[in-house]
């Protein structure tokens, strides 16, 4: 107030109208003066605020279109030598020039997939938990910043939990199967993949969960519903389209996440055979391959790599788009 | 009212302005530190990443005595040619040798000095950690798969005194390219004439088996966890991580045992002038067979961009001080040194860069 006060002051002072004898005229011309001078200046921040963010809106998306060009551009030598064919050749061969992708996306799909089943699991129980049994208190806000903490944890430090600490469990598992003892592999990596997708899926889950209108569930009670009954058939489907909405989010990150899979995946590129056998993703192959790859073709098929990924991410959310709003007019 | 928002408004542009005014001025700061710095850093290079311990001890003792900076960036073989035909570096770093493809790519001739050596050991992992002997062709028939147990009878016949379990052979490969593939890719394509066809050359490869791991630490960790395991990996890393590793049968017939000496060893052959050679499976009696120098790329004709005649020169000498005073610090870090013919080559190289057309060195 006192700042505001002053600014009102300096405003006056800044327009006298010594020219003007008479008070009532200038006391009415001043008034005039400062209300054009008001709504020039609150109309121009206006404005010029409004075209800042139309500005950073567009930005997000020629940068995108940007993004999109340059791959199709760098990928060009490579989509003009293999066609259609670089996505249904397996063979990656850097040595002879012969590049295919199919392994790659089979290992990003299956591995990004079972990630989002096994993480479910733990982060659908933990939205209810936290949405609807413990909304506030000291448990709650701690499990909160836990789940806040999972996402800030770098992906590095999941590879190598997930080289030393998972590894040995899955390699004892193939070995009471009787398998190859690798160790590493698509379960492996979908695992620890699992663990670093649950806090979006959780978040998110949590937060369409507690949005629940308190007069549905309390009808619901006051129907006898018990409160699993109540869980089941008035709060998942109501909520069901913002939590499939967290579990799409979290399939975004798992198709992209490179190092930690990169270390745990096992890197062959073969199309896998079970759930055991080592494969390799998109990201893993460019992480890998992009420092030493020498020659046009090689560079401008990983680059293809990345496109594919790109789109692949793409189709994944708009798919992903249409379900949420399918589910959302059902409700 | 409407007073009272105009000016809180005002308030806030000053805010804003003030804020984008300090933004700035950092800005400005932040580029005019960076120029000032740029004028320090005299050499900029990037390449390989296997003797970047040896370079940044080289460079930083360079530094001390002749008060010339040396930036290297440790990218990657592939990255280090990359930028040198791109000409944003003043020298590129590598394991392998440019290829012709590339050659032609760059505006100019390039040439290759070498800097010192490495080699590339056998690693495994079994019970008891017995000193194991390999030949090439049972070391080709591993990476193949050929080879599927321990206990194979080419393996025991050779190793009489280990105990050699009846067990699955886990083959652990790189899945980044790297220098250290090439080497063993490329001494596989010399021995055997399968992987050649099969596999061939190069720094990523299309392994026809295994795992990978990425970089020495990933197979190191992979073949420690894995029991039956055989990966490859740098002498250095093995011998900093205490892996065994096994003796391997020269060109010569003789079991070698690496070490630093006979990997320089395996330099002690007619080496040609331009020093584009790989120093796998070498006739040198003593030598280490899968051995590799790794190189510093300089385009022959200096005066390209805008580069001064200065710049040429501490190019120049800088090459010459590595190749000559500072081979003394790549055994203590366990490179191996230049071999006395090695260096003889690299003189003549350095000795054969010009500026506009005149030799730089006097």
């Amino acid at each position: 107030m006192l700042r505001n006060d002053t600014d009102d002051i300096t405003v006056e002072l800044k327009y006298p109208m010594p020219l003007l004898k008479d008070s009532a005229a200038a006391d009415v011309l001043a008034k005039i003066h400062a209300r054009v001078k008001a709504r020039w200046k609150s109309g121009f921040s206006e404005s010029s605020f409004r075209k800042i963010l139309y500005f950073a809106g567009i930005c997000v998306f020629v940068l995108l279109v940007a993004i999109f060009f340059s791959l199709v551009i760098a990928s060009f030598p490579a989509i003009r030598r293999f066609g259609v064919g670089f996505l249904s050749q397996s063979t990656w061969d850097p040595v002879r020039g012969e590049f295919g992708a199919l392994p790659f996306v089979v290992g990003t799909l299956i591995v990004s997939f079972l990630a989002l089943i096994f993480s479910v699991f733990l982060s659908l129980p933990t939205s209810i938990y936290l949405g609807e049994y413990f909304t506030r208190g000291g448990t709650s806000t701690f499990i909160k910043s836990m789940i806040e903490l999972l996402a800030g944890v770098p992906s590095v430090i999941y590879g190598f939990c997930g080289l030393f600490l998972l590894t040995p469990l899955v390699r004892s598992l193939e070995v009471e199967l009787g398998m190859a003892p690798y160790g590493v592999g698509i379960l492996t990596a979908a695992l620890v993949l699992s663990i670093m997708i649950i806090p979006f899926s959780a978040s998110i889950g949590r937060e369409v969960i507690s949005l629940v209108p308190g007069d549905l569930k309390e009808a619901a009670f006051s129907l006898g519903a018990t409160r699993f009954e109540v869980i089941r058939k008035v709060i998942l489907p109501y909520a069901r389209s913002g939590i499939v909405a967290g579990i799409l989010l979290s399939l975004g990150r798992a198709l992209g996440e490179t190092m930690a899979v990169t270390m745990v995946i096992g890197n062959s590129n073969f199309i896998p055979t079970s759930i055991f056998s080592p494969s390799n993703s998109l990201a893993s192959v460019i992480a890998n391959e992009f420092t030493e790859a020498t020659g046009r073709l090689y560079l401008s098929s990983l680059i293809e790599l990345g496109l594919v990924l790109f789109l692949v991410t793409t189709l994944i959310n708009v798919l992903g788009k249409i379900i949420v709003r399918r589910m959302g007019v059902e409700v | 009212m409407i007073h009272l928002a105009e000016s809180s408004s005002g308030i806030e542009m000053k805010k804003v302005l003030n804020f984008i005014t300090i933004l700035l001025v950092l800005l400005i700061g932040l580029v005019c530190w960076t120029t000032v710095h740029a004028k320090e850093v005299e050499l900029i290079g990037a390449g390989a990443t296997f003797p970047y311990p040896l370079y940044s001890k080289m460079f930083d003792v360079y530094a001390e005595k002749n008060g010339v900076k040396v930036n290297y960036q440790a990218i990657g073989s592939g990255g280090g040619i990359r930028q040198l035909i791109n000409k944003t570096v003043d020298f590129g770093g590598s394991d392998a040798i440019v290829s012709e493809k590339e050659m032609t790519e760059a505006s100019a001739p390039i040439l290759h000095i070498p800097t010192c050596a490495g080699a590339v050991v056998v690693t495994y992992n079994l019970t008891g950690n017995p000193k194991l002997r390999f030949t090439p062709d049972i070391i080709a028939d591993l990476f193949l798969g050929k080879i599927t147990k321990w206990d194979d009878p080419r393996i025991s016949a050779i190793n009489p005194g280990a105990k050699l379990p009846n067990m699955n052979i886990t083959v652990v490969h790189r899945s980044d390219g790297s220098g250290t593939t090439f080497i063993f890719s490329n001494y596989l394509s010399k021995v055997s004439h399968e992987w050649n066809e099969k596999v061939g050359s190069g720094t990523s490869l299309n392994w026809p088996v295994g795992l990978g791991g990425k970089g020495n630490p990933g197979v190191a960790g992979l073949v420690q966890q894995t029991p039956g395991s055989v990966g490859y990996v740098e002498l250095i890393y093995a011998l900093g991580n205490k892996m065994p590793y096994g003796m391997v049968k020269n060109a010569k017939g003789n079991f070698i045992e690496a070490t630093i000496s006979s990997t320089s060893l395996a330099a002690n052959i007619e080496l040609p002038d331009d020093m584009r050679v790989s120093l796998t499976n070498t006739n040198a009696a003593d030598g280490y067979p899968i051995s590799g120098f790794t190189w510093i790329l300089v385009y022959k004709e200096q005066n390209y961009g805008e580069k001064p005649e200065q710049k040429a020169r501490e190019v120049v000498n800088l090459l010459w001080w590595m190749t000559h005073e500072g081979q003394k610090y790549a055994e203590p870090l366990d490179y191996a040194p230049l071999s006395k013919r090695a260096v003889e080559k690299a003189e003549k190289l350095i000795k054969a860069i010009t500026y506009a057309g005149k030799p730089v060195m006097k």
